[in-house]
Order: structure tokens, then sequence, then C-alpha cells
């Protein structure tokens, strides 16, 4: 039988960049703005970091280890980079989270970071051997566009579902200082806007964000040196599927196994069997609407093919009983690809601290982020809860 | 009895009326229209288009050569009959040979293979012949050029025997075209008429009857094409063929399609061919080709097979909207598109995987899967699989409609379709000679091969899925 992680890492600090199009800063900027603010947060110097874990997905924002060390100047310290997708930020938190359980270090960072912006590309830049005919040459939302046309056709799932996660995650993000949009968009806008990749329009898809996110971890009897509020890790669930779900004959498009996958680890170990009951919030992956439709059935908040009827019913609103991506979500705070997961971490702790100023759920005490990569890929669950 | 196995044919779906390539160019209406291949086409995929279709039904193992006619061949160093052979799944120890340099390329090889098979060296040989000839625009040749391919399948047992042929070379600079030119030239159209074209028709066609000693009137069709619409009438006139004899040229229909026209236009004439009948197909070009053929009793057989043919193609053709369509389809405006990062090193390992489309049936849970894994999706199984072709054809499972290419909009949006294939397997493919708004789960689709992109500055060859092509 396997151990569990359960209140053996504590959260005790946290630090985020604005997320957005931000032209005057680059990738060095972007690290020391997330790290520094996490230092603080947490009460530590710079120095007293153990060892980092960095996630980045793309090779032009950064290699190697060197990628958090140089801009930091945190010399002569094991760094490591983490690249798992769009999942590359939670897995560092993952990896980073072990270390410090195991004893092998203190005080450790798990951060991450993407510089989308200097490619000159629309929609994600490509990837290496691209250019192979079996990859598919599919966009992102191509990729989520065939879940979607699956559950048009099984579920009688419309573009307007769709459309009422596009609202609601702007509807909360206008309350986030660092979200990329701070704007409300109706259904009728999210309906008339330009199609991306069908049935995916403009607001479907998350944003092409630049911006990073830090998370200072410890072990619980260290933390309280540094303050009383920490937040405790309840559990950790990562799920690696297949990169090929085009290929794969049983693939049904109706939901992602990964996240399926990553949940039951997660729960298991945080001792959760109703997460609709015992989890208060969440902040999940909705790289685009339908993903979020779709996560809310792989994480066990409904059965498969209800989907449609939480965001119908305002269940994830947030004010409704299981609110999910009070942060906006990556729709509308946006998606720097590997420092999302490290954002979702920094937007729950402050949730459950009670320091989401102006979107605050109330009486929080635990809240689940969700990180998905790939064509559904790898996910990860992270559960954390109050102390 | 060597001759005429099973023949096929390629049409592109598109054709543009001639119409509005006059008014383009602000000249008087031109009657008829021309065949125009898509952006994704070349003269090896419309090759391999005409080959499937010659070989319905047959087991392409049994091939030992494949002939490749053609005056544009996509790589002018590196041999395009093997993307052939290697898309029909022919077997490795086969001939392949490129014939090029003239449009009479198709009559040529066709001899060749007749020549090859009756010296005992091979058994069954493929003829494929097509073309994508670019005219100038604003030209002559720009009403003149159609796109299409036709595949002859030669050797015993044959449905049409091949009864004997002439040939004669010619030294003579007519249409011509050197390595680094865009376009074909040409200096003195009449000249290159009466001496290129009939001068060389008619030695061709008098040496094969005099060889032969057979008549006009015991020949059913000639199937002799034209650079423009009445030349051949007026070779045939001098040979003492009546009108009703001549084969259609398909003028008005696909223009001249170059080295696969002969043997487009003899498809044809196989279609309604009956046992007995005498056919002469001539190709003409730097000299001439007369080869006679007498169909057999095997004719009915050979057209009952499923194939599409000339007559299938023609009954689906689209006609383009506007000329600027056509001028996108041909790049003319020389547009830089995307380079991806590539490699030939995996294009060549995956080449089984990439060109016959070779998946592997799993021997534990029998699941069909593509491409070639190790490990069996479903079961888990390692290394315990049987290599099978997958079926070209099946069904939309899902798909999306996709503007975003190669980090650039488009305002068109490029269908990517899985297809769950007849048999097993899926693929995810690009869906071609479609509007995206006809796609739809669980429309049946059939896999066309076709350029995905030039990426590094090869060629890759991939499947992409089309609409079935039949008559609605």
């Amino acid at each position: 039988m396997r151990g569990s992680i359960r209140d053996k890492v504590a959260i005790i600090g946290v630090g985020c960049t604005k997320f957005g199009e931000l032209w005057e800063k680059d990738m060095e900027d972007l690290l020391v703005d997330a790290s520094y603010e996490a230092f603080k947060d947490a009460g530590i110097e710079p120095r007293d970091v153990d060892a980092i874990w960095c996630g980045i997905f793309y090779y032009f924002t950064g290699l190697a280890g060197v990628a958090a060390a140089e801009p930091l100047k945190l010399y002569g310290k094991p760094v490591t980079r983490v690249e798992n997708f769009c999942a590359s930020g939670m897995d560092a938190f993952r990896n980073a989270c072990f270390a410090v359980a195991s004893g092998a270090y203190d005080i450790v960072m798990a951060c991450g970071v993407e510089k989308l912006m200097d490619q000159g590309s629309r929609g994600l830049p490509g990837l290496t051997e691209f250019g192979h005919p079996f990859y598919g040459q599919v966009s992102a939302p191509g990729m989520f566009a065939m879940a979607a046309t699956r559950c048009f056709h099984e579920y009688g799932w419309t573009k307007e579902d769709l459309a009422l996660v596009a609202v609601k995650n702007h509807y909360n993000g206008v309350a986030h200082p660092k979200a990329h949009f701070r704007r409300q968009v109706t259904v009728e806008e999210v309906l008339k806007a330009p199609m991306i990749a069908w049935p995916l329009g403009r607001y479907d898809c998350c944003a092409m964000s630049d911006g990073a996110a830090a998370v200072i971890i410890t072990r619980p009897e260290i933390a309280k040196q540094y303050r009383d509020d920490y937040v405790l890790v309840k559990g950790v669930g990562l799920a690696v599927e297949t990169v090929y779900p085009f290929f794969k004959p049983s693939f049904d498009y109706l939901g992602f196994p990964a996240t399926q996958k990553a949940a039951q680890e997660a729960y298991k170990e945080a001792g959760i069997e109703n997460p609709r009951r015992e989890v208060d919030f969440a902040e999940v992956h909705d790289c685009f609407t339908i993903t979020e439709l779709l996560n809310y059935q792989d994480l066990g908040f409904c059965e498969r093919g209800e989907g449609a009827t939480l965001i119908r019913e305002g269940v994830t609103s947030i004010e409704g009983e299981l609110p999910v991506n009070p942060s906006g979500g990556l729709k509308c705070f946006g998606h720097p690809i590997g420092a999302t997961g490290c954002r979702m971490i920094y937007e729950t702790t402050k949730q459950l601290q009670g320091r989401a100023d102006g979107r605050q759920v109330e009486d929080a005490e635990i809240g689940l982020t969700h990180n998905l990569g790939g064509p559904a890929s790898v996910a990860s669950v992270v559960v954390l809860g109050r102390r | 009895m060597v001759g005429v196995v099973s023949y096929g044919a390629y049409v592109p779906l598109h054709a543009l009326s001639r119409e509005l390539i006059a008014k383009a160019w602000d000249f008087p209406p031109v009657p008829g229209s021309k065949s125009v291949a898509g952006a994704d086409e070349d003269s090896v995929t419309m090759a391999v288009e005409a080959s499937m279709d010659c070989l319905a039904g047959l087991e392409p193992s049994e091939i030992d050569g494949v002939f490749f006619a053609t005056t544009t061949p996509p790589y002018a160093e590196k041999m395009n009959a093997p993307t052939i052979a290697w898309a029909l799944d022919v077997r490795r120890d086969v001939m392949t040979v490129d014939f090029t340099g003239s449009i009479r390329a198709g009559t040529t090889a066709l001899i060749a293979a007749y020549n090859t098979i009756r010296s005992g060296a091979a058994r069954r040989i493929l003829v494929a012949a097509a073309d994508c000839r670019i005219p100038e625009p604003e030209s002559m040749y720009e009403f003149q050029f159609g796109d299409g391919a036709a595949a002859v399948l030669v050797g015993e047992e044959a449905a049409a025997k091949i009864v004997d042929y002439y040939t004669v070379s010619d030294e003579f600079v007519g249409p011509w075209r050197k390595s680094r030119d865009a376009w074909v030239r040409e200096f003195e159209a009449r000249h290159d008429v009466i001496y290129g074209y009939g001068r060389n028709a008619l030695d061709a066609l008098t040496g094969l009857m005099a060889k032969t000693g057979v008549k006009p009137e015991d020949v059913a069709k000639l199937v002799l094409y034209a650079p423009e619409p009445r030349s051949h009438v007026t070779v045939a006139q001098m040979l003492g063929f009546k009108p009703e004899q001549l084969q259609d040229t398909l003028f008005f229909l696909l223009g001249v399609t170059g080295a696969p026209h002969p043997l487009i236009m003899l498809a044809s004439a196989l279609e309604v061919a009956k046992p007995g009948d005498r056919i002469i197909v001539a190709g003409v070009g730097d000299g001439g080709d007369a080869i006679l053929l007498e169909v057999g009793e095997g004719a009915g057989e050979v057209n009952r097979a499923h194939r599409r043919g000339v007559r299938g193609h023609l009954e689906t053709m689209k006609p383009l909207k506007n000329y600027d369509d056509y001028i996108k389809f041909r790049n003319l405006l020389g547009k830089q598109r995307f380079s991806r990062k590539t490699s030939t090193v995996t294009y060549w390992r995956d080449r089984k995987e990439i060109l016959p489309l070779k998946g592997v049936k799993c021997r534990s849970c029998g699941t069909v899967q593509y491409p070639i894994v190790r490990v069996c999706y479903e079961c888990g199984s390692k290394d315990s699989f049987d290599e099978v072709r997958l079926a070209k054809r099946g069904k939309v499972f899902t798909f999306t409609l996709d503007h975003l290419v190669g980090g650039e909009y488009y305002a068109t949006p490029v269908p990517r379709v899985v297809v769950e294939l007849e048999g097993g397997g899926r693929v995810f493919v690009e869906m071609t000679d479609c509007n995206p708004e006809e796609v739809k789960v669980g429309m049946p689709v059939e896999l066309a091969l076709r350029i995905i992109h030039e990426s590094e500055g090869f060629y890759h060859y991939y499947w992409k899925a089309r609409p079935v092509r039949e008559k609605k």
C-alpha cells in the first residue's frame, strides 16, 4: 500500500504576476516578480530556498534548471525544469511536494512561467516535428473542439451551453486584478465571435498570455514559524494518458481519462468520497469551454452527460453550490502554459486564507485545483485545505 | 496474350470554365472547361488515384513493376514511381521507372511495359500516367492545359490484348520547357500542329497499319488526342477514318492533360468496348506511338469491376466559382507557405505507415490500430501483432473546422477529421475536396493521397479524407 502526502506539506507563500500580453517583460522579469512576491508572502529570503522545481513548456521560454536559477541568481542549488505539457506547473508543484515530504529539503519553491507573446504566432506555436504526417497538424482548440463535436452528437449539448462557461468565467475574472481580461461578456457576444476551430469560437478559447507564478512550501512543523494560516496539501494525483487520442480505437471524446484517474488518486489521499459535497470550490483547467464541462464530469462533480446541466443550473457560479474558477479560470485569467498550475495553487491558497478580495468564496475549507495538458494527455489534481 | 488487364482514371474534382479565364484577361469567350488539380495535388497523387481506380479489387502484391509517365515529375532528381508503388503497397522486388520529358511518355511507358512482359521479365506492370502542367497565365496554354491521370495494368490474361505497335522518333523543337523554365513555351503554333503533331501522328499510324495490315474499316475506335479541337480529325481523314470512329478527345471537358491523355481516352473507349473491337491508341510528341488493341471476351468482366473510370469522374466534377480559386490552387501568386519542423529521416522510417497506410492487428484482443505500435492500445500485449493494410474508406467519428494553421488565421477553415476505417483502425487526417460545411459526424469518406506540406523543401505525401465521390 503506497503512502499519502496528506498533511505533510504546507504552503507558506504564493506569488503571481499579472497575466496578459506583457510586451515589456521577458521571462526573467516574470520569474523574478512572481518569486519575490512569494518570498515576501512567506517571509523568507531567496537564499532560504533549498531547491526549485520550475514548470516550463516551450523551449523558447527556457530550458533546463538554469531557466529558474539564472533570473534569481540562485546558484549552487538543485533546480529542475519540469515539462509535462500544460500541466507542467502543477507537476513542478507535485515534485516539490515529494521533496519536502521526504525530508530531503526544508523549504522548496515550485514555480512556472511562460513567455508566449514573443513568438508572433496566432494560436500556440508549433512543436518539434509537427510536420510529421501523423501528428495531425491540428491546433490546440481543434484538438478539444473534436470533443465538443462528439458531445453535441451524443449528449445534445449546444454552443449556448459552451457560451455559459465563458460568460461565468469572464464574470468572475472581472474582480481579479491580475487577470488577463477584466471584462464581462454576454452569451450573444460569445456566439457571434469569430470561429477559431468549429464549434469553438474566440470566446470558447483561453487567451495566449505571458505570466509566472510561484509557491513556497515546507513541512507543517516548520510552517508554523512563518505563518498561522498556512495551507495544507491534502492530496495529489497525476495521470498520463495517450497523446494520440485520435488513434486510440476506444477513445470516445466524451471525457478525459487522465483527469478521472488523477482525481481518483487525489481524492483517495485527501479522503474525499463525495467531491460534489466535500469540495468547496475548484480551479479547473478551462483551456476551452468544452473542457470545463467535461472536467465537471471527470472530477466527479456530476455524472457523465450532465456537465452542461451544472452550468445551466448555475451550480458552478461563484454564488453556486460548487463555485468553479472563481479567479476567472484560464479563459479569463489567461494561460501562460507552464505558469498556470502554480497560478491555480496561488489562487486556491488565497481563497483558503480568506485573502481573495472581491471574489472570495464563503467558508472555503477545501479547494481543488486541476491542470490538464496536451490533447488531454496528462492531468494533475491537487486538493488543498485549511490547516 | 499480353495486354490491358485493367484500367482506371482520375480527373480532379474541379473544372474551370474557359469563359472565366477569358473574362480574367478580357479575351473573347472560349467554349468548354478544363480540369484543375487542387492545391494539394500533383502528378504523383493523381497517378495514385488513377492506379487505385485501376486496381480496385486486384491484389497489388501481384504487380512486378510500376512505370510512371509524366512531364511534370514532382522531383527532377529522386525517382517518383516508388512513391506511387509504396502508396499502392506494391512489393519491394519490382521495377520502378519514371518516363518523362515528353507528353508521349504515357504510350511509351505502355509499350515498354508490353515489351517487358513479353520478354518474360515481369508478369504484371502498372503503367500510371499523370500530368499537372502549369500554363503561363494569360497564354493560350492556359485555355488548353488540364490535369488528370490514367492507369493501365498490363499483363497476361488481358481483357484487351495488344496486337502490335509502331513507333517513330523525331527531333522537333515544338512546345518545350527547359529544366529551369516555369512555363511551357512555343515558337510557331501552326508549325507545331502540322509537323510536330500531325506529321508524327500520321507516320506512327501509317506505320502501324502497314505493319499489322489493319485497315481503317477494321477499327472500332481511333484514340487520338489533339492539342486543339480539330487537328485529330484532319489526321484521321487523311488516313481514311470516319468521324464516328474517333474517340472523343474530351477537349471541352478536360482540355489537354499531357502524358496521360491518350490513356484517359483509351480508358474511355474501353468503358464501352465490345468483345472483338479493335482500338488504335496513339501518343504524339517528339515522335509518335501507335498501338493496336483487340478487345477480348473478358472486357465485360473488367468493366464490371468497381471503378469510377473516366465516366464516373466526369459525372462528379464541380465548377470552380472564379478564376481566383484557380490562381490559389496553382499557387500562382507564389505566396510563401509556412514551414513545419520535419525530417526526411522520420519520414523514411515511418514510410510504411505514411504511404501504404499500414497498421497492426493485435493477436491477443484483435484490435486493429494505427500507426504501427509496439504495445497494444487496448490490451497492452507487446510485439504481438499482424501487419494490416488499412482500408481507404470509413466514417467521420469526430471533427473540427480549424482556422488556425501553422500559426496563422485562415478565413476558410481546414476540416480535420478522425476517421473510423472500414475493418478497423482510426486515422486523423485533413479533409479535402469539400465545403467545410458539409462535414458531419458519421459521414462516409474515402482516403486520397495528397501533398500535406513541403516543409524542409520536400514533399510530404499523406492521406486526406474526402466525401465519397459519387453522383448525387
